[in-house]
């Protein structure tokens, strides 16, 4: 999926301008980003500064206004909603700041999701969604719901329903905005792992200065532009 | 189906709305069922009576007699194949709520002429053999498990026994079967020479005469020579084919259809508000959940399908169970304990209740369906 010089998503020249009513609100402008195959980038920037907005265009939640959004050395910025969505089930795994997970579904059938949008069968489904809950540690949960496990094993729910389709590119809104220090950093060693061992591509959006030390590099969004380094 | 299994947990989510909602348009179907059947029971009468039969009664009115003579007059007249005659003959089997209807007939005549009733030979031969045999409809025996060689008591109202003060007592020799699902076998028939030779009065008249006609078409020509033939004698008789008997209970029925679909209509529509409330609340609350669905591949269609299909889900669960409960009670027999002779839920009516919970589902479902389908991931997610 990678391209010929390794890099994996490149973002060139994109404007995001949103509309609410008649005023306009100019979020990303002329933004250029590369995240190399393999790589663990952590996004900062002030609240507001469009860094969601940046990690859905680069899922394919969202189209530019302006601009090319390339990954895996295809162009999704293009593609319809239906080429999208199917684009979106295999290639990307999203893990939210608040798990997003379905109440009403068991850990299990959370993580089956995905997984539904496949050809497999439910044996199959089944295989993978042990293998992921495996790999999260969360085994002996498969049964329960989301509001019977804790903040951090909902976020590792999030996080093997992410993998369970073994996507090459990992994006991670505030992954650990809702977790407590020792939560935080076992979904910290466990992206981590993923990007080391299974040479998973991971780019994750954080507040925290701790969390993103985790990561290969770190940029900073402001004014609609990437830095390397924190705007004072 | 591997979508089913994620519809059906979205219903256990509020479990009491589910429960609710289900159960309303459970009723609903319920009240349909019992509705259809008594729509059917009242348009029944119509088509059931033969064309080629008129019914000739005493022209002031029904309960007044004819002279049992008339028959062989009738019989001489043209394009009249054949007469005979019936009387109503009331009386109470064991408790006044046990109605059903009992006449003495002329059994060879009468079967000839009723051809709709089914008996064996081996029961016709009884009947003829047995003077005070009586043969009853299926659905009566049914009613009061009955069976041949059983001995009925009926206390008289009309006709009391020449001798004595007592029950008059018939031997059922036969049970008879309706050629069509909507002949009627709630009746009971004893014999006229029984009835005849023990009644302590009114020897000589009978009820009314059913007369065969050849051709359906001279119906009308034929009741009037049948009119004409006892004008001025002092029992004048008054003739109209059966289906004009029935005609004006018709009428009559073709209003209570006419109300009993405006008040299906009123239950369907306040059922639709309801299911589509239920419907557009569970999107509503749901809007997070749909987005990530989005997020996680789902097209803007499946997700759309996915309410439609728990929308669907919900009328043909209550529908279906509905539908099948009213089938059941139905089936059991009329609530009036047997003054509905044809009320029964047809195939055609089930049907159409199955149609009905699918459209009901579909429309419910189309708004908030739509509203799922509009939504936009990025605008979804956002809190
Ligand atoms: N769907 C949308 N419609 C209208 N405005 C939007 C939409 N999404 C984002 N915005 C606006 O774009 C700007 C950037 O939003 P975004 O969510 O990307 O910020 P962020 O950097 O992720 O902030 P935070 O750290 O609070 O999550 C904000 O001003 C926001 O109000
Ligand atoms: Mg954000």
């Amino acid at each position: 999926m990678s391209s010929d010089n390794g890099a994996l998503v490149q973002v060139r020249g994109v404007d995001k301008v949103f509309k609410r009513g008649s005023e306009k609100i100019h979020v990303l402008g002329g933004l250029d980003l590369t995240v190399p195959q393999s790589e663990f980038l952590a996004l900062m920037g002030p609240s507001g500064s469009g860094k969601s907005t940046l990690l859905n265009l680069i899922g394919g939640l969202d189209r530019p206004t302006k601009g090319t959004v390339e990954v895996g050395g295809q162009r999704i910025d293009g593609l319809s909603e239906r080429k999208l969505a199917a684009w979106r089930a295999r290639h990307v795994g999203l893990v939210f700041q608040f798990y997003n997970l379905l109440p009403v579904l068991n850990a299990a059938r959370n993580v089956e999701l995905p997984l539904l949008l496949t050809r497999l069968s439910k044996k199959e489904r089944r295989k993978h969604v042990d293998t992921a809950l495996s790999v999260v540690g969360l085994t002996d949960r498969s049964r329960h719901y989301p509001r019977q496990l804790s903040g951090g094993e909902q976020q590792r729910v999030g996080i093997a329903r992410a993998l369970v389709t073994d996507p090459t590119l990992l994006l991670c809104d505030e992954p650990t905005g809702d977790l407590d220090r020792k939560s935080s950093d076992g979904v910290l060693d466990l992206l981590d792992t993923l990007n080391r061992v299974q040479g998973k591509t991971i780019v994750m959006v954080t507040h925290d200065p701790h969390a993103a030390a985790r990561a290969t590099r770190t940029l900073y969004l402001d004014k609609g532009q990437l830095t390397t380094e924190p705007v004072a | 189906m591997k979508y089913l299994g994620l519809i059906w947990s979205n219903l256990k989510r509020k479990k009491l709305r589910t429960v609710l909602t289900v159960l309303s348009i459970f009723v609903a179907f319920v009240l349909f069922g019992y509705m259809a059947a008594l729509r059917m029971a009242f348009s029944q009468g119509v088509e059931l009576a033969g064309l080629d039969r008129l019914v000739v009664r005493h022209k002031v009115s029904i309960i007044q007699l004819l002279p049992e003579a008339y028959e062989e007059r009738m019989e001489r007249i043209e394009g009249v194949e054949d007469a005979t005659f019936a009387t109503w003959f009331g009386g109470t089997y064991q408790d006044p709520r046990n109605f059903f209807a009992k006449m003495p007939v002329k059994p060879e005549e009468f079967l000839a002429m009723f051809p709709e009733y089914v008996l064996t030979d081996e029961e016709r031969a009884a009947w003829g053999e047995t003077r005070t045999g009586a043969v009853v409809g299926r659905a009566l025996a049914d009613r009061f498990g009955w069976q041949i060689g059983d001995r009925i008591p009926i206390e008289p109202d009309i006709w009391r026994l020449k001798d004595g003060e007592g029950a008059w007592e018939f031997d059922i020799v036969g049970i008879y079967e309706g050629a069509e699902k909507n002949t009627d076998t709630t009746q009971m028939f004893f014999r006229h020479d029984y009835f005849h030779e023990s009644r302590r009065y009114g020897t000589g008249s009978v009820g009314w005469y059913w007369v065969q006609i050849a051709e359906p078409e001279r119906a009308a020509e034929i009741a009037q020579l049948v009119d004409e033939e006892f004008a001025n004698s002092p029992a004048e008789t008054k003739t109209e084919p059966e289906g004009a008997f029935a005609q004006g209970f018709a009428n009559q029925a073709g209003n209570v259809g006419a109300i009993i679909t405006a008040i299906l209509a009123a239950v369907f529509f306040t059922i639709l508000l309801v299911a589509g409330n239920t419907m557009a609340q569970a999107v509503r609350e749901r809007t997070e959940e749909l987005g990530t669905l989005k997020a996680l591949g789902f097209t803007h269609r499946g997700v759309s399908m996915l309410v439609l299909g728990e929308s669907l889900l919900i009328t043909l669960l209550g529908g279906l169970l509905g539908l099948g409960l009213a089938w059941f009670l139905i089936s059991k027999g009329d609530p009036s304990g047997g003054m509905l002779p044809f009320f029964y839920f047809s195939p055609k009516d089930r049907l159409l209740g199955v149609v009905v919970a699918l459209l009901l589902g579909v429309i419910a479902g189309t708004w908030p369906a739509w509203q799922a389908q509009r939504l936009r991931i990025a605008d979804a997610m956002r809190r």
